[in-house]
């Protein structure tokens, strides 16, 4: 116990600001990819062939392609081959490859949600529409997506959990974060290397488990009454 | 056509032809004028020379990298998709349970690993068994991948079986309890059966979450398909292709996957059976009710 104790002296603060960037990542990932999402759902919904079947194949490709990949593809090649520097901070340029990795994995999951919100929104819905003179875009602007949103709550809840966790993959894109603290602590301290774990874990859980229960009811007290 | 695709738009009339064919002529020119970018970025870059991608139709690139690569990718997820369904068995029931301790004891296990990074847990575990000596120092990146897998897959698993009873008529268990069977024998014998059957797409969708994840095996150097992709990549500076045949791989078993789930679930409803929630493959439904249905149903 006192090992434990004085590991938070020596790790305490590097712990919470490495999460921090856990937090950060997840905030930026997950406004860039509901809105790439967004695009996409739009896309695949939309009247046009050649914009479905890009929809469709952009969906099929990220959603099949494991996260690491695409992380070990930002660092390794993107900036290992292409020299892509967003930032002239070093550190900063990761960070970013990293939010862009996340960012296009993912879209690939919201565009999904929205659509089975989209599944939510009954046919009379786009017939009145049509029927006052709304073309596409404007239709699915102002009635069908403000609806298919308050439907997708909860799967667009999964997804933001799911990304919460994922922004450990970072470390696989040179990012400082969570995980790789953790494993240099408990490469220096593996006499209290299951407290390390729980720790961290613990972490994760306070912060996944009430957005969890927060997009639940949001989603129950957000449905469109029917 | 789906409902999804069909109910934003009427069968258009020969204006609305005429606009859908303009913008679909734009479409097909930005997508082309995209592959035309990504040509130019990768010839002006060098990345489309020959000597980079012809390696790989050596066979000894395959022999000696790809094929062991994709071996331990499978080998990993062969055996956690065996350990999870045995782990979700368990704690699945255990959860469905009228013992309130055991009730309780599941539910902690299920949530807690459901709400923690795999790659944590298999960081953790590779250092911790390489250290304390319990597993082979050569074998702990496996073993950390496949347990890692495990405890959070098989937690998803535990999930599942919990909604698929939940979602079966009450009639069933009333039933079971009619003809004298306890509790547990009517789970075991009417219950979980039919559940399993319900669960079937989501449990494939699962396998692809379990394919996909093994490949965090790279950043514990578990030497699966990503990991030597690397290596052919730094060994002949095409990393950049190595990568890409990697992807490749990897999406084309994973789109298999995802097609065999679908078509499951089709035969599935065209015999009555409504398939129980099938999960995006990779996001783990985390509702703390589970008898809150996603809306909408079917995602995939």
């Amino acid at each position: 116990m006192q090992g434990y104790l004085s590991l938070w002296d020596q790790y305490g603060e590097k712990m919470l600001s490495a999460f921090w960037g856990n937090l950060q990542l997840t905030f930026w990932a997950a406004l860039a990819s509901l809105v790439l999402g967004t695009i996409l759902a739009l896309m695949r919904i939309s009247p046009v062939p050649s914009f479905r079947a890009f929809g469709t194949a952009y969906v099929n490709i990220f959603r099949n392609t494991p996260l690491t990949i695409i992380m070990a593809f930002g660092v390794l090649v993107l900036f290992g081959v292409f020299q892509v520097q967003f930032n002239s901070d070093f550190d900063l340029n990761f960070f970013q490859i990293a939010i862009l990795g996340l960012s296009i994995y993912h879209a690939a999951f919201v565009c999904e949600a929205i659509r089975s919100g989209v599944n939510t929104v009954p046919l009379g819905q786009a017939e009145a529409a049509r029927a006052i003179g709304l073309s596409f875009l404007p239709a699915a602007w102002l009635v069908i997506l403000p609806q298919a949103f308050r439907g997708a709550i909860a799967p667009l809840g999964n997804v933001l959990i799911a990304l919460i966790k994922n922004t450990t993959v970072a470390v696989a894109g040179s990012v400082t974060e969570i995980s790789g603290v953790m494993k240099e602590m408990l490469e220096i301290r593996s006499d209290v290397g299951i407290l390390i774990f729980f720790t961290i874990a613990v972490l994760f859980v306070i912060v996944v488990i009430p957005v969890g229960v927060l997009t639940t009811y949001l989603s129950k007290k957000l449905a469109v009454a029917r | 056509m789906k409902v999804s695709e069909s109910v934003l738009f009427d069968a258009p009339g020969p204006k609305a032809r005429r606009n859908v064919l303009i913008v679909n002529i734009i479409g097909v020119i930005l997508a082309l004028a995209l592959v035309y970018y990504l040509y130019a970025v990768m010839n002006e870059a060098g990345q489309l020379a020959p000597e980079k991608w012809v390696v790989f139709g050596k066979g000894s690139i395959w022999e000696n990298y790809l094929l062991p690569g994709l071996l331990n990718t499978l080998k990993a997820a062969a055996v956690a998709i065996v350990t999870s369904m045995l782990f979700g068995f368990i704690f699945g029931i255990g959860r469905l349970s009228t013992n309130k301790v055991i009730n309780w004891i599941s539910s902690i296990v299920v949530e807690f690993f459901r709400a923690v990074p795999v790659l944590l847990m298999m960081i953790f575990l590779w250092i911790i068994l390489a250290r304390s000596g319990l597993v082979p120092p050569a074998d702990s990146p496996f073993v950390a991948v496949v347990v890692g897998l495990t405890l959070y897959n098989g937690s998803v698993v535990a999930e599942l079986i919990r909604s698929g009873v939940f979602g079966l008529p009450k009639g069933q268990r009333e039933a079971g309890t009619a003809i004298g069977l306890t509790r547990g024998q009517s789970l075991r014998s009417i219950e979980i059966p039919q559940a399993l059957i319900a669960m079937l797409p989501a449990l494939i969708g699962q396998f692809v979450v379990i394919l996909k994840d093994s490949a965090l095996g790279y950043i514990i150097n578990y030497n699966e398909l990503l990991f030597n992709a690397k290596l052919i990549g730094t060994g002949n500076s095409n990393v950049l292709q190595a990568i890409v045949v990697a992807a490749v791989i990897f999406i084309l078993i994973n789109f298999a996957l995802s097609k065999l789930a679908e078509v499951v679930s089709r035969r599935l409803s065209s015999r009555g059976i409504s398939a129980a929630e099938p999960e995006d493959p990779a996001v783990p439904v985390m509702v703390a009710d589970v008898n809150t249905k996603l809306p909408g149903g079917s995602t995939t």
